[in-house]
């Protein structure tokens, strides 16, 4: 999906049809796409408004200090604390964890798919990248829950299966296509005069590819990054079923975790409707969402920049 | 603009509007505890045959969930695995809704382990102390020296509730308990781990795990009926008012101690009325 | 994708001449050695993925399975509810969100020029797509479900839905558009035809191909979708033939999540959690392939 998102960001600078004599009929026309294409607009801001509806009452009774900062969270207990910070700490260790394994797989993947494989390997290849994106997270969870989980344990001496490194493996898992297919887009883009031009000066192939072509694809790969990690700390099911639901700050890779996903997932259901808890998980989606946000305005930027050069 | 967007608004709610004309047959919803629904499904499968003008839809997501569901008139039946509480009576009341209460069941926690693990029985004390942390080696226990991995279930569901009551007494769970979604994962993550403990309802114990006794006294049908065993707790369903047409029905069903009470025995818990 | 390597064979001739130091190819032997073990890694981890699905479900695979609701509290019976739920939710969603991302997607491409409006329009469009799916599913709760009060329902999950999967419809359609010539469009005015007329008649018919693959892609996202049910759509188990868009329905990821975490004997369901998934990924992997296969012949017949 992030790989279209990217092909949107990479507006290509192309001529319009000329304007036809504007007749009521075209204008209407006009207006209805118009209003079509505002929807997704209308979407994302009402995204925002139930998420902010929902989740700021929280703040009503609860310290924004406390929320972000508090190391407790026992959201039943009597008084309840809500402090998210084992969450926050849950989600960005899962998601470094798997952005350190995925991010130089899915870049290796890409070079290898641009640079080095016969074009005739890469048609083969390149279908089972896109389809290792397309496996359900749900399917993913469960290989976790089933063989990764059994294995740490069995042969790594973790006291739980369940817990930060089998969730880190799943979800690169899940995130190396996206960073892989975007990588690629970009590594397509450095224009063949730069490689012929390396190659002309006597540079071997691997010189041409790390001093020249992946420096002008930096830009994409980067934007690839963000999109990675931002599908990673995003991700619901993978967590929910592997990282073992422990709201604790982790020590070890095989410390158990809770991560912000996994926290509302498996609450939800079960907080009373609009009481405090309520209030509080969708307060977490508000930070989950500014999260992921902050990552695709980051890759954004990037792709934006870069096009500015370019130009 | 801002036409624009009222008008695609007005449209959304209309098209959805029109959808919700559409008329449904008599369809009762149940919803709530995951410590009940095994009862419900067994039952349900043969109530729904008896009665093929009624469908069941049935979904677990926890006590709390369901009474929060009948209170919302989002489904016609909760089943709980504790009382109501005083504020979610008072939250139904304001949405006009009655909750009643019909006790189906009796139901033992049972506290459980891996199979390999030598240790059989435990004290309420050292259950506490192994929940909260205090303890945190099987070797403190006369067991191996390993790690306790905790499991515990998610803070909202009224088998922790029940736990944290009876065994907790107002202590708090450690936060490194593993916190699971229902009783099976409970179960299940016992049953491939040596180092694990956790606590099941009676229904949920198969071969695969060990249920511990306590100073002694086991957990089982008998012991939860006549409440020498201290961790048994009635199971309940409660309805918006005096149950009526469906509604009516399944309860009857439920109760009938040839129809829903064999389910409740087949469920592995206690049947209320013989 | 417009492909420009250089012949590798080419590329091996031409080094071979002008490669001076036995060092340098060293490195470029091991980093190649590399890069080609990443890619092995990859398709290796998708293949024991599938075939670890492949084997364990197919033994308890069965017409039975497929065609049966399930039975004694999940460890006996089929999946035939789950089937039918998650093709209704991700068709259902497909039918909303296809009409309405093809429309803004002509909208953006042929209509608008480079208005604060339509840069947005793609600005929003491109954060929707990063939204994760579990704040989806809250927004669907809360939206759909509690304040339009269609309660937890078929209905709800197919809007749901139609919302997480509208950008990426939006995207593969632009870029489908923006595959047709300019020269179709040229003729088109030349002749005298108004714009809804060149769009209508020329335009989306040569870019409906590129459309529909986006669209079946679309279709399998919807289909493998757990989160954004889980709150709205889905229940743990109901027999009912679906008699409204209002009421609740299974759906497989959902039944392959319940089956996995809240069995009540999970290792009596655990062949069966084997054959759901198989099931699962028949049908998302197939539309993938399908998409692909597609989307080749679209570049083949470009090429010519």
């Amino acid at each position: 999906m992030q790989m279209q998102q990217a092909n949107g960001l990479i507006n290509k600078a192309k001529g319009r049809p000329p304007r036809t004599a504007g007749s009521l009929r075209e204008a209407i026309i006009r207006r209805l796409l118009g209003a079509a294409a505002a929807c997704s607009l209308l979407f994302l801001a009402l995204i925002v408004i139930f998420l902010c509806l929902e989740g700021l009452p929280a703040f009503q009774h609860l310290p924004i200090s406390e929320f972000f900062l508090g190391m407790d969270w026992y959201p039943t207990s009597e008084p309840a604390e809500f402090g998210i910070f084992p969450l926050i700490a849950g989600s960005a260790v899962v998601t470094l964890l798997a952005s350190a394994l995925a991010i130089p797989l899915g870049v290796m993947t890409a070079v290898w798919l641009t640079e080095i494989a016969p074009s005739s390997l890469r048609r083969i290849c390149k279908p089972f990248i896109e389809l290792l994106a397309a496996i359900p997270s749900v399917v993913i969870g469960l290989f976790g829950m089933v063989v990764i989980a059994p294995i740490l344990q069995n042969y790594f001496g973790a006291d739980t299966g369940l817990n930060l490194l089998n969730a880190g493996l799943m979800l690169a898992f899940m995130s190396v296509p996206t960073i892989c297919s975007v990588s690629e887009d970009s590594l397509y883009a450095v224009p063949p005069a730069l490689r012929e031009a390396s190659l002309a000066l006597g540079a071997t192939r691997w010189q041409t590819t790390w001093r020249v072509v992946l420096p002008a694809a930096f830009s994409g790969i980067g934007t690839a990054c963000m999109l990675g990690m931002s599908r990673s700390i995003g991700e619901t099911m993978v967590v929910l079923m592997v990282a073992g639901g422990a709201g604790i700050i982790p020590i070890s890779i095989f410390d158990p975790v809770r991560p912000m996903p996994a926290a509302i997932a498996a609450e939800i259901a079960e907080a009373p409707f609009q009481g405090e808890h309520y209030y509080v998980l969708f307060a977490i989606g508000i930070v989950l969402f500014a999260f992921t946000m902050l990552f695709n305005i980051i890759a954004q930027h990037i792709t934006e920049n870069n096009k500015r050069v370019a130009d | 603009m801002l036409k624009r967007l009222l008008f695609v608004c007005m449209f959304c709610l209309l098209g959805s509007g029109a959808f919700a004309q559409a008329a449904a047959a008599e369809e009762v919803i149940v919803s709530g505890s995951t410590t009940v629904l095994p009862v419900m499904q067994v039952a349900g499968e043969a109530f729904m045959a008896a009665n093929p003008d009624v469908t069941l839809s049935i979904s677990g997501g926890g006590s709390g969930n369901g009474i929060k569901a009948l209170n919302e008139g989002l489904c016609a039946v909760a089943m709980s695995s504790r009382d109501i509480k005083e504020s979610e009576l008072a939250e139904g009341k304001a949405n006009g809704i009655n909750a009643t209460r019909f006790a189906i069941a009796v139901d033992a926690l049972l506290p459980i382990v891996n199979p390999e693990n030598p240790i059989r029985d435990l004290s309420a004390q050292q259950l506490r102390d192994i929940y909260s942390g205090k303890i945190s080696n099987w070797k403190e226990l006369g067991g191996k020296d390993e790690n306790i991995v905790v499991i515990s279930r998610d803070t909202s569901s009224g088998t922790y509730e029940t736990w944290a009551e009876l065994i907790m007494k107002g202590e708090k769970i450690q936060a490194r308990a593993l916190l699971q979604t229902s009783n099976g994962a409970v179960s299940q993550i016992v049953s491939t781990n040596s180092k694990a403990i956790g606590y099941i309802g009676l229904g949920y114990l198969n071969d695969s795990i060990v249920a511990l006794t306590m100073e002694g006294k086991v957990g089982n049908a008998e012991t939860a009926l006549n409440k020498s065993w201290p961790l048994s707790r009635e199971l309940y369903v409660f309805t918006n008012g005096e149950p009526k047409d469906g509604v009516k029905k399944l309860i009857d069903y439920l109760l009938d101690p040839r129809k829903g009470q064999k389910a409740v025995l087949e469920s592995g818990y206690v049947p209320i009325s013989k | 994708m417009s492909g420009t390597t250089l012949n590798s064979s080419g590329l091996n001739t031409f080094e071979a001449k002008h490669s001076r130091s036995g060092k340098r190819m060293l490195t470029e032997k091991v980093m190649f050695m590399l890069l080609r073990l990443a890619a092995v890694v990859n398709i290796a981890a998708l293949l024991i993925v599938v075939g670890f699905i492949f084997w364990n479900g197919l033994p308890a695979l069965s017409w039975e399975f497929l065609t049966e609701p399930p039975r004694k509290a999940m460890t006996a019976g089929g999946i035939w509810p789950c089937i039918v739920g998650t093709a209704l939710l991700a068709l259902g969603s497909l039918m909303v969100a296809f009409p309405l991302g093809v429309a803004s997607a002509v909208y953006l491409n042929e209509y608008a020029g480079r208005s604060p409006f339509t840069r947005y329009i793609r600005l929003a469009v491109n954060n929707l797509a990063g939204v994760p799916s579990i704040v989806f599913g809250l927004f669907g709760m809360s939206f759909f479900v509690i304040y339009c009060g269609l309660g937890i329902s078929l209905l709800s999950g197919v809007l749901t839905l139609a919302v997480l999967i509208l950008p990426m419809i939006i995207s593969t359609s632009e870029e489908a558009l923006r595959q047709v010539p300019r020269s179709y469009r040229e003729a088109s005015f030349a002749l005298g035809a108004a714009q809804s007329q060149t769009i209508a008649r020329v335009v989306l018919p040569a870019a409906l191909p590129g459309m529909l693959t986006g669209a079946i892609l679309s279709l399998a996202r919807a289909a493998g979708e757990t989160a954004v049910i889980m709150f709205t759509a889905v229940v743990y188990f109901s027999t009912s033939t679906l008699d409204s868009p209002l009421s609740p329905v299974m759906a497989l990821p959902n039944h392959i999540y319940v089956l996995a975490t809240s069995g009540t004997d999970i290792a009596k369901t655990l062949p069966m959690q084997y054959s759901a998934s198989l099931v699962l990924l028949f049908l998302v992997l197939g539309m993938n392939i399908v998409a692909i296969i597609v989307r080749d012949r679209l570049q083949k017949n470009r090429a010519r």
